[in-house]
């Protein structure tokens, strides 16, 4: 059982604070949807947790463990267990799928242990079974090309073979049609368990219809306004994110 | 046969008139005319000024470190058992000495290919040797060494094809250098004759730490028709000093592919020139670097259009990490006769530091008028979201960095049809980021 701690969070870009004090804890096994309007810090939130260096973390806390993640490089935090499914993933030319995440893979192995490669292949072939995804694809350049589908299957594939304790899911459902949508889903529905904390950015309730979760808060203005079960998404979805914005002005007025 | 010029010390430094005589007696099976040019590229030697900060084909590069001094001229040799990881060389040569020779399969002899050494090719195919060795022109400014290679060469791998035969396998030669100072002439002249097929490699390598001397060559031959890859791994220790020039010359519907990996030395230059002579030629130039720490990389290339229809295709690929600097100068000439010419040359630098530094002239000389020659340079450093990308996966930076290298370099490296060779390459570039 792992927890991952976001304790008064704030992010800023250049000179502008984005997230201004976000608190959550999200604890493995859990599912928890982050929705909110455009501009609101969801995306910075999760590429500042992951260590973007372009964003300043200037307060709070993030912990893994009850360990502060915040002194760690990107690579580092990705392997204390972050993993961050990207709204825009990279296309790396010239280096294959296979080779990508096999260096992901050999960067968690201790200094001198090599990956088993033929087991390695097998582990990545069924994962991309399971995800619909050509075998073809392996020997492919990393998102080069790819129809935004294609990208996003990529994305929860390097996250079922990762294996990391909390995934920090950005608008994963941007840019898909229903189909893909409903692959990805399955996919980390898969992977949903005790072994798992998940946070879902998204800006859409549809999402939602497919990767049920058990808490959903409100993002506005750098920080959550609402939480509740998964009622609050179809509450916002019928009320659209004006309701949010007049209730937070109402309670700041206060 | 005059004796060899008493030349100033300053010009000659380590190589003076008594090594080059020394030189000489060690070759004293080599036919008359190999010892008259070697006489007389003693001489242009000798007589050539050190190259100057203003001269063109200088340009950016560090004339300073370019010291004569310091070297010894005719190293001795002792047996090593040389590995590479091209495979068991069919000839290894150490401090200009044949060390290691494995026969190429039988059926090939049956079949008139030669690998020898140059020494043994004057005596068996004196002919073909005197017709292709040292027989091409020294175009891209480095006279005085090049000079200086011709008057000392004298262990080298002679590689012939008759006409239809196919090599399948490659040719593999290393030339190694050992101990402090050691000066090495490595060369390789290779003939393929009409329709023949062959791969051949050639492996630079220091068998120990210390700072070397080397001063190659090697000569490219592609008769009508005949397909030739070539591939030169340049891995020298760190603190060698390095000269290697390059001659192609293609015919009639020959196809020359070239790769040359530049890993080694403290400052290295490497000199290419393809010449297309007949309708139908084409020469691929193929180039990688990963420079690092403070070394320095120098190529200037040439593609000499001389008859219409011929190709040309050159892209050179450096990787620059740390303090390290790079120079590409291309030229592509065009003959006024060489009509539907088609020239591409490209290099393009990846910085991987902000202290690394590139420097590129492309340049063009063009006398026909229905011609497709386009030329470009491109530096670009590495992009901070894809390094993120590959770090938020837990890679760490400096595997990152290596993983994007490779990326970089997959274009010229896909170009090879050989999977092991393309292999062998790869580690060979993955060691120099375990430095």
């Amino acid at each position: 059982m792992s927890s991952l701690e976001i304790k008064n969070l704030h992010v800023s870009i250049g000179e502008k604070e984005i997230v201004k004090g976000f608190t959550l804890t999200i604890n493995s096994g859990e599912v928890h949807a982050i929705m909110g309007p455009n501009g609101t810090g969801k995306s910075t939130l999760s590429k500042a947790i992951a260590g973007h260096p372009d964003y300043k973390i200037t307060q709070g806390e993030v912990l893994v463990d009850g360990k502060s993640i915040l002194e760690l490089e990107a690579d580092e935090r990705a392997r204390a267990g972050i993993f961050l499914a990207f709204q825009y993933p990279s296309e790396i030319t010239g280096v294959s799928i296979a080779n990508f995440l096999r260096a992901a893979l050999q960067a968690r192995l201790a200094e001198g242990e090599e990956l088993d490669a033929s087991a390695y292949y097998k582990r990545l072939y069924d994962k991309m079974d399971r995800l619909k995804i050509d075998r073809k694809f392996t020997s492919r350049a990393v998102n080069e090309g790819f129809s935004g589908g294609e990208k996003k299957r990529c994305e929860i594939l390097q996250m079922a073979m990762l294996e990391p304790k909390f995934a920090l899911m950005d608008e994963t459902d941007s840019g898909l049609d229903i189909d893909a949508l409903r692959i990805v889903a399955e996919g980390v529905n898969a992977m949903r368990g005790p072994n798992l904390g998940v946070l879902l950015i998204t800006h859409y309730q549809r999402l939602l219809d497919y990767i049920v979760p058990d808490h959903v808060h409100v993002m506005y203005d750098g920080q959550i306004v609402k939480s509740g079960d998964k009622s609050l998404a179809l509450e916002l979805e019928a009320k659209g994110y004006d309701w949010v914005k007049k209730e937070f002005a109402t309670a700041s007025a206060r | 046969m005059s004796a060899p010029t008493s030349a100033p010390r300053s010009l000659t430094g380590s190589f003076p008139a008594e090594a080059f005589a020394q030189h000489l007696t060690s070759l004293a099976g080599a036919p008359a005319w190999w010892l008259d040019r070697q006489r007389a590229a003693y001489e242009t030697y000798a007589g050539l000024p050190m190259p100057r900060r203003t001269d063109e084909s200088w340009r950016f590069s560090n004339v300073v470190g370019l010291s004569l001094d310091g070297f010894t001229a005719n190293p001795a040799a002792s047996p090593t058992a040389l590995t590479s990881p091209f495979g068991t060389p069919h000839l290894a040569f150490l401090n200009n000495t044949v060390v290691n020779r494995n026969a190429v399969p039988a059926e090939l002899v049956r079949q008139g290919v030669v690998v020898t050494t140059l020494v043994e090719a004057a005596a068996q195919h004196p002919e073909l040797l005197r017709a292709h060795f040292m027989a091409q022109p020294q175009k891209l400014g480095s006279g005085k060494f090049a000079a200086l290679h011709s008057a000392f060469v004298g262990a080298g791998a002679f590689v012939y094809v008759p006409r239809g035969v196919e090599v399948k396998e490659p040719i593999l030669i290393t030339h190694a250098a050992a101990g402090a100072g050691s000066a090495v002439f490595p060369h390789t002249l290779v003939v393929l004759e009409e329709n023949a097929r062959a791969t051949v490699v050639d492996h630079f390598v220091s068998a120990d730490d210390a700072a070397h001397f080397a001063c190659g060559a090697n000569d490219l031959y592609a008769g009508h028709g005949s397909q030739l890859t070539y591939i030169g791994a340049q891995d020298w220790s760190r603190t060698s000093r390095s000269f290697q020039f390059n001659s192609t010359v293609v015919r009639r519907d020959a196809r020359v592919q070239s790769l040359n990996l530049h890993l080694g030395g403290r400052q290295a230059r490497h000199e290419s020139l393809s010449q297309l002579q007949a309708p139908g030629a084409f020469s691929e130039m193929l180039a990688l670097t990963v420079a690092d720490d403070t070394q320095e990389f120098d190529q200037r290339t040439l593609q000499i259009h001389q008859a219409p229809n011929t190709k040309s295709d050159l892209l050179y690929k450096n990787a620059l990490r740390d303090q390290s600097k790079t120079i590409f100068s291309g030229l592509i000439v065009v003959d006024p006769d060489a009509q539907k010419t088609d020239a591409y040359q490209s290099n393009r630098n990846l910085m991987l530091s902000d202290d690394a530094e590139a420097s590129s002239l492309p340049g063009l000389e063009i006398q026909a008028n229905d011609v497709r020659c386009t030329h470009g340079a491109t530096t670009s450093r590495i992009d901070p979201e894809q390094e993120f990308y590959l770090q938020a996966r837990g890679i760490s930076k400096a595997a990152a960095d290596e993983l994007l290298t490779f990326g970089f370099f997959e274009e010229v490296l896909n170009r090879l049809e050989s999977d092991p060779l393309h292999d062998v390459l790869r580690t060979l570039i993955q060691s120099q980021f375990k430095k």
